[in-house]
C-alpha cells in the first residue's frame, strides 16, 4: 500500500489556479465546479459538477486538471462528473462575484434562484451600478449568460444567469 | 403479467428521455444561422446545447444498465428508427418560426412539470439529471411563452401563423402523457412520473398562455400515437439517415 503524498487541501490549492475556460477571470474552485477531492491508496479522484449539462468547457477543464497534476508528478488521477447535487450559482464565492463584476459581467442576482419562472428581474449595471437596464437577449455567447444594456452609461454587458 | 423486466423497463424509459432530448436538440440545431434574428439564433442553439448535454447524460446512463457497456454515442448512432422512443411531436419538422416555438412551448411546459416530479425519483441518477435539467428547462419555457404572447398578440400575419402552428401540433400533445408498460412498471417502484396529474397541470398553464396570446385552443379530438412502440412518422428516418451517416459509413470513427 502506497500512502498518498498530498492532502485534499493541497490538491485543491493546486487546482485552484485553473481558470474557467470561458470566463478566465475566475477559477474553477471559486465557481463551485470543483466539488470534491477523494484520496485513497488507489489514487486521486477529482469530482466536478458541470454548470450546465451541455457546458462545452467541461472537457477542457478535465484536461487542465490532469495536466496540472501531471506536472507535479501526482498520479493516478481520475476526473469524475457528478450531477448530484446540481450545481447552482449559490456556490459561487463572494470573491468570485466581485471578480465577475469588475470584469464587466453582472454576477447572479439572488442568493437562491427565484422560483417565479416568468419574473423579470432588475439587473444593475456592473460598470455604473445604474438599475435602469434592459435585457437585449436572454441568451449570450455562453450557456450561462444573458445580454443586457445600461440605459444610463449605454454600455452593453453580460449577466451571469441565476441557476 | 409484465412482458418486460424492471431493468428493461428502466432502459426503455431512459431511452425515451434521452431520445426526446437528442432529437429536439437536432431540430433546434437546424435553426443555427437560419433564425430570424441573431438573438434567436443564440437562444435556439443554447437550448440545443442544453438538450445535447441532457441526452449525453441520460443515454450514457441507459447504456451502462445491466452489463450492456454501451456509450451514449453507441445508442445515438447505432440504433434503427424502430428502436427510438422519442415522442412524435419532437421529430416533426421545424416548419416556420411559429411552429418551432409552439412545439417548444408544449414540450418545455411538459418537461418543466415532468422533471419537477422526476427529481424525486427513487432512481438517484435520473433524479440528479432531472434536478439539473429543471433549471435549464425553466429558461426554455419562459422564452417560448414570451414568443407565443408576442406572435399571438402581434400582427394579423404573426397571429395566423401562431394559430396554424398550435392547431397543427395539438394532436401530437396527447402522446406526451401516455403511460406505457415500462412507465407503469417503474411507477410501482417510485422511479417513473405519474402522468395523469401532469396532464392537468400542463393543460392549465398551456391554456392560460394561449388565452393570453389570443390563440384559440384546439378541441381535444384525435391524438396521434405510436412512439412508445417505436412507430414513428416518416420524419425520424430522415433525421437518422443524416445524423447517423458518418458513424455508419466509418464505424470506428472517433473524435
Amino acid at each position: 500500500m502506497v500512502k498518498p503524498k498530498y492532502t485534499k487541501e493541497e490538491i485543491i490549492s493546486l487546482l485552484s489556479v485553473i481558470p474557467d475556460p470561458e470566463i478566465p477571470v475566475v477559477n474553477i474552485y471559486e465557481m463551485g465546479m470543483l466539488h470534491d477531492v477523494l484520496i485513497d491508496e488507489s489514487g486521486y479522484e477529482i469530482v466536478l459538477t458541470p454548470t450546465y449539462t451541455g457546458c462545452p468547457a467541461m472537457g477542457i477543464i478535465e484536461q487542465d486538471i490532469k495536466l496540472t497534476l501531471a506536472k507535479q508528478g501526482i498520479k493516478p488521477v481520475k476526473v469524475k462528473l457528478v450531477y448530484d447535487p446540481a450545481w447552482t450559482t449559490d456556490w459561487m464565492t463572494e470573491a468570485a462575484k466581485e471578480k465577475l463584476s469588475r470584469y464587466g459581467i453582472a454576477p447572479p442576482l439572488h442568493s437562491s434562484c427565484t422560483s417565479d419562472v416568468f419574473a423579470h428581474n432588475v439587473i444593475p449595471c456592473p460598470r455604473c451600478h445604474s438599475e435602469d437596464t434592459v435585457i437585449i437577449s436572454r441568451f449570450g455567447a455562453t450557456a450561462c449568460k444573458s445580454l443586457y444594456q445600461c440605459n444610463d452609461c449605454k454600455e452593453p454587458f453580460e449577466y451571469f444567469k441565476c441557476h | 403479467m409484465n412482458t418486460i423486466t424492471k431493468q428493461q423497463a428502466l432502459y426503455k424509459y431512459s431511452l425515451r428521455l434521452g431520445d426526446n432530448a437528442l432529437i429536439h436538440s437536432y431540430r433546434l440545431s437546424e435553426w443555427c444561422s437560419n433564425a430570424p434574428i441573431l438573438e434567436e439564433d443564440l437562444a435556439l442553439t443554447n437550448f440545443a446545447l442544453d438538450m445535447i448535454g441532457r441526452a449525453q447524460a441520460i443515454l450514457g446512463y441507459a447504456g451502462q444498465l445491466g452489463d450492456m457497456e454501451k456509450t451514449a454515442d453507441d445508442l445515438a448512432y447505432r440504433r434503427g428508427e424502430r428502436e427510438y422512443y422519442n415522442n412524435l411531436i419532437i421529430e416533426m419538422p421545424n416548419g416556420d418560426f411559429a411552429n418551432t416555438i409552439a412545439r417548444l412551448l408544449f414540450v418545455s411546459v411538459y418537461e418543466f412539470y415532468f422533471f419537477s416530479e422526476l427529481q424525486n425519483s427513487s432512481d438517484p441518477t435520473l433524479a440528479a439529471i432531472a434536478a439539473k435539467t429543471l433549471k435549464e428547462v425553466k429558461y426554455h419555457m419562459a422564452h417560448a411563452r414570451d414568443w407565443v404572447l408576442r406572435l399571438g398578440d402581434g400582427t394579423d400575419e404573426s397571429r395566423s401563423r401562431m394559430q396554424a402552428a398550435v392547431s397543427a401540433l395539438w394532436m401530437y400533445t396527447g402522446e406526451l402523457f401516455e403511460t406505457d408498460e415500462a412507465a407503469a412498471i417503474l411507477q410501482d417502484a417510485n422511479i417513473a412520473v405519474d402522468m395523469p396529474p401532469l396532464k392537468e397541470k400542463w393543460n392549465a398553464i398551456v391554456r392560460q398562455i394561449l388565452a393570453d396570446a389570443a390563440i384559440a385552443i384546439p378541441a381535444d379530438e384525435y391524438m396521434q400515437t405510436g412512439s412508445s412502440k417505436g412507430v414513428h412518422t416518416e420524419h425520424l428516418g430522415h433525421i437518422l439517415s443524416e445524423m447517423q451517416y458518418l458513424q455508419r459509413t466509418y464505424p470506428e470513427a472517433i473524435w
